[in-house]
């Protein structure tokens, strides 16, 4: 009998499959702005690595010196010169590199890529592009001829018109698709637009919408209201090997930006018909443009049918890649980087485990939750609504067993001041304010739900005004249950923590210690479960202690514990085993 | 209530008791998908296992009535880290919990699953228990008196009683008339180990009628049924105690196109003198990195297998095609002259991904090309 378990698969020496490759020039993202922020630093920092483990000589160009990549070690030369065709063009003409990578560096590197193409610099210089082709980018990047590449590959996207005209409204009108979202083009904030339920409507804000339009322009969409947004990290190599590394579920519908919702890794609430549906799409898409290297696929899901539309695709590595490489364990930009100098996901080790390879799906075993970080503190008189323009400047992200667990993480690791399920304003608002804070996604709706349950509104109706699924919503309407049984039940939890005698608690104590298990299960810390029941904190810590109601840690290993994993990447939990 | 999950070697973890009270007994093995709880309980290759799911939210989108793979649930217990009780999702009709309480299946939650995943992995596959009104020492009594695994042929457990018929006119068997003649473009006769539903369907999708025929059936009756090719289904349990398959699908060689399907490949191999060998944990999720030899493409696959194929034996024109990336295993065989292809996962997906549908799409062009 064969243990096929030692049997590792054969180790090949991992050589670049392009020889002619010696020297690689790979561009940052520059300055941090919102959306474009430290995770393209993170990327970056891997590809230089990833680069140089294959043997090749790395120049890196960055305008910003606050970065981790620009660090000595990183790469064997480093250029800390704007970002322009000007300065690019002339480290090129000095370096001499024989390849550039411009995918890692987010919208900035693209963009200058893009542009040393059209000035010629690349040709001149015999610089090739690595990895993703231009053509592939502008595909995805045209708005016209991204449609039209979804309609040839039969992916559907969202029915939309740019009218420039009155008379043009009969399409939009007659395409009996109900309500339609009407966006006048270059008008400041959107203003003038509206979302039409009838025809009436529509004609009445396109005609004010095309009045308030600079370029008498407006743009008319199925509005998606309510609808689920689900994304799908996406990688493929040049032998159109395909694969999904992570997918994700917005906790807010259409309508927020994803880097202004919640979310969480895996999906929740989608069964694997629905999971497989959309997976396919991913690589379908992915497949068609043609990327070689790393990819985001945003789509959006009826949640009462198999409808879906394909909302946009980024071609490269971008803000949820670095969030989808934290969550699983599987280093995208790593990977894209091998890609783009030509090796495929079968010869690129999986760094994790190290037996087995990178050409594989990430299974997690735990629950992830991201929560963006918005600046509202610092600007006070700012518009606190969130809407399809991003205003987050950062995020948070929690692993735990539970979504409860990893949600309480998340918001304490805001450090916003909040540690749990209260904010410092949500108490004071109307029951009327509640509503509209349910209805309107703003940076604190999170409190505003709490709230609502602690007043006791049912699930149905938060989801009838927010449209947040319902599976999402029993998880808060959960915390908030065992907020409120924690301060109904306050004597008994004092009572169990000054019990000094008995030698078995849980046998004299039952439903206060049950409770106090479910409430660091669900991730309440020590400092709020003290101020709800009237135990001192460090009191309560001892308690727990004396139960045996202690975290563990396990490993993020990306294949859920089927493999040995090498790296030492943890999260805490209250479960059994520990593995450290 | 409190219940507790025994393993043969003494081990054991304390949970609560999930579906109906009372006892389940079987080989623990772990699924590592993400999704598709539902397809796994209804998958009769699980018959004699409890299933421990790896994913600790299970339950969140509740059972349908769509997303069923055989007639009934398979499983023979169910292992998960948090049940939901308040699922969502459009097509929900019932709890994880009601639907295994209804269907008198004992399962656990509450547990660990992490914990049991890696014990398995390092232990390998054993028998064990869910129980929820004895001691550690009264289960592991009752295990040690439960006869092995492998001792146990589940083919005849879950196969048809009767040949059926499935069409893309249908979403459930309908009764097979032997005097009808064939109505779509073409017919499958598959020999039923253990077959699930989407197989059907998908074989529906491609134009073909099936006649479903109990594994116990003779070749020649099988082939009175006049089919266009023939597929050897999925199935549970130990490859080596199906010797009589194997002559069935020996007399079946060289009459028509065959596709074989996870113990359908194994069958095929035997068939073709290769042995098969028991995995430490086997291969179950939806993540496998399987490579085409003859491409060099690599596809994400589902799995659910316990044995492996020992390609040392392999004879007469049968060559392997498809390998696992994990583990370098067998994962498919193609035969240099004859129409006869197979792989050791599953073209029919659900749950997992369809990267592999286009195998039927293969059977069909084998099956074109021949007539």
């Amino acid at each position: 009998m064969r243990d096929v378990a030692s049997n590792e698969h054969s180790r090949k020496s991992y050589m670049p499959r392009d020889t002619s490759l010696k020297s690689v020039l790979v561009l940052g993202s520059g300055p941090i702005i919102i959306g474009q922020a430290a995770e393209f630093d993170y990327a970056g920092s891997q590809a230089c690595q990833a680069l140089r483990e294959e043997g090749l000589q790395v120049i890196l160009v960055n305008s910003n010196p606050a970065t981790i990549m620009t660090d000595a070690d990183m790469a064997d030369r480093t250029y800390i010169e704007p970002l322009n065709v000007e300065f690019a063009a002339r480290v090129i003409e000095k370096e001499r590199p024989d390849g550039l990578l411009a995918t890692l560096g987010g919208q900035t590197g693209l963009n200058l890529a893009t542009q040393l193409a059209e000035a010629g610099i690349l040709e001149k210089y015999g610089v090739r592009l690595l990895g993703t082709p231009l053509e592939a980018i502008r595909k995805a990047e045209d708005r016209e001829e991204f449609r039209n590449l979804m309609k040839q590959i039969g992916e559907p996207v969202p029915e939309s018109w740019i009218v420039t005209d009155e008379s043009q409204l009969s399409d939009p009108a007659n395409a009996g698709i109900w309500p339609l979202i009407v966006r006048p083009a270059y008008t400041l904030g959107g203003t003038g637009g509206g979302i039409a339920y009838n025809r009436d409507e529509l004609y009445e804000i396109a005609h004010r919408g095309l009045a308030l339009s600079m370029r008498r322009q407006v743009m008319i969409e199925r509005y998606l209201k309510g609808w689920k947004e689900i994304e799908y990290e996406v990688m493929r190599d040049a032998n159109d090997t395909a694969i999904t590394v992570c997918n994700m579920e917005n906790f807010d519908p259409m309508g927020v930006h994803t880097g202004d919702s919640i979310v969480t890794a895996p999906s929740q609430t989608l069964t694997d018909r629905e999971y497989q549906m959309l997976r396919s799409a991913s690589l379908k898409i992915i497949r068609s443009l043609g990327i070689e290297g790393g990819c985001n696929v945003q789509l959006s899901l009826d949640p009462k049918s198999f409808r879906y539309y394909i909302i946009e695709v980024n071609p490269r590595v971008s803000r949820s890649s670095a969030l989808a490489s934290k969550a699983t364990g599987y280093p995208i930009a790593r990977v894209a980087a091998k890609i783009a100098i030509g090796m495929r996901l079968d010869e690129i080790e999986n760094a994790v485990t190290r037996k087995t390879l990178a050409c594989f799906e990430p299974a997690l075993d735990y629950c992830v939750v991201k929560i963006p970080r918005w600046p509202f503190d610092k600007f006070v008189g700012a518009d606190r609504r969130i809407t399809t323009q991003m205003k987050a400047t950062g995020e948070v992200m929690a692993i735990d067993r539970t979504f409860e667990g990893a949600l309480m993480k998340a918001i304490r690791s805001l450090e916003n001041g909040i540690i749990g399920l209260s904010n410092k304003t949500a108490h004071l608002l109307s029951d009327i304010e509640i509503e509209e804070a349910l209805r309107v996604p703003a940076d604190e709706r999170l409190w505003a739900i709490t709230e609502a349950f602690r007043r006791g509104m049912a699930v149905e109706e938060v989801h009838a005004l927010s449209d947040i699924d319902p599976w999402f919503l029993n998880k808060l309407r959960h915390l908030v249950d065992i907020e409120m049984r924690l301060r109904s039940n306050g004597t008994a939890l004092v009572r169990l923590a000054s019990d000094e005698k008995s030698e078995d608690l849980a046998a004299s104590h039952p439903l206060a210690v049950k409770l106090l298990r479910e409430a660091k299960l669900a991730g309440f810390p020590d400092v709020t479960l003290g101020s709800i029941s009237g135990v001192p904190e460090l009191k309560l810590r001892s308690l727990r202690n004396r139960l045996g109601i202690v975290p563990v840690y396990k490993q993020v290993d990306t294949c859920s514990a089927e493999f040995e994993a090498a790296t030492p990447y943890f999260y805490s939990c209250y479960d059994l085993e520990d593995e450290r | 209530m409190r219940a507790l999950l025994v393993f043969q070697d003494g081990s054991y973890y304390v949970g609560e008791s999930l579906g109906a009270v009372g006892r389940s007994q079987g080989e623990i093995v772990f699924n590592t998908g993400m999704t598709g709880y539902q397809e796994i309980l209804s998958d009769p290759s699980y018959a004699g296992q409890i299933v421990n799911l790896t994913y600790p939210l299970i339950g969140n989108y509740g059972i349908n009535d769509d997303d069923i793979e055989s007639r009934k649930i398979q499983v023979a217990g169910l292992v998960v880290h948090h049940c939901e009780d308040k699922p969502s999702n459009w097509r929900s009709g019932h709890s994880l919990n009601d639907y295994l309480a209804e269907n008198n299946i004992v399962a656990i939650r509450g547990v660990d699953t992490r914990a049991i995943t890696r014990h398995v992995r390092q232990k390998g596959v054993m028998l064990s228990t869910i129980t929820s009104d004895e001691t550690v020492d009264e289960a592991l009594q009752r295990l040690s008196k439960m006869p092995a695994y492998e001792t146990a042929d589940f083919t005849q457990v879950v196969t048809t009683s009767e040949p059926y018929l499935w069409n893309d006119q249908c979403s459930k068997p309908l009764t097979y008339d032997p005097s009808a003649g064939k109505i779509a473009n073409r017919r499958i006769a598959l020999l039923d180990c253990g077959v699930k539903y989407n197989i059907l369907r998908s074989l529906a999708k491609y134009g073909c009628e099936t006649v479903v025929f109990p594994c116990t059936t003779a070749h020649a009756e099988i082939l009175e049924c006049k089919p266009d090719g023939i597929m050897l289904s999925p199935g549970p349990g130990d490859p080596s105690n199906l010797g009589a398959i194997v002559e069935t699908v020996k007399h079946l060689v060289g009459s028509m196109p065959i596709l074989g399907v996870c113990l359908g490949n194994q069958i095929l191999g035997a068939a073709f003198g290769s042995k098969t060998f028991k995995l430490r944990f086997g291969h179950r999720g939806s993540n496998h990195p399987v490579k085409d030899l003859k491409t060099g493409k690599v596809y994400i696959t589902s799995q659910n297998h316990g044995y492996a194929l020992d390609p040392d034996g392999l004879r007469d024109g049968m060559e392997v095609a498809h390998i696992n990336l994990n583990d370098n295993t067998v994962e498919g065989l193609r035969h240099k002259e004859l129409p006869i292809i197979s792989i050791q996962y599953h073209p029919e997906a659900s749950p997992g991904p369809m990267d592999s549908s286009y195998f039927f799409g293969e059977f069909m062009r084998l099956i074109d090309q021949r007539s």
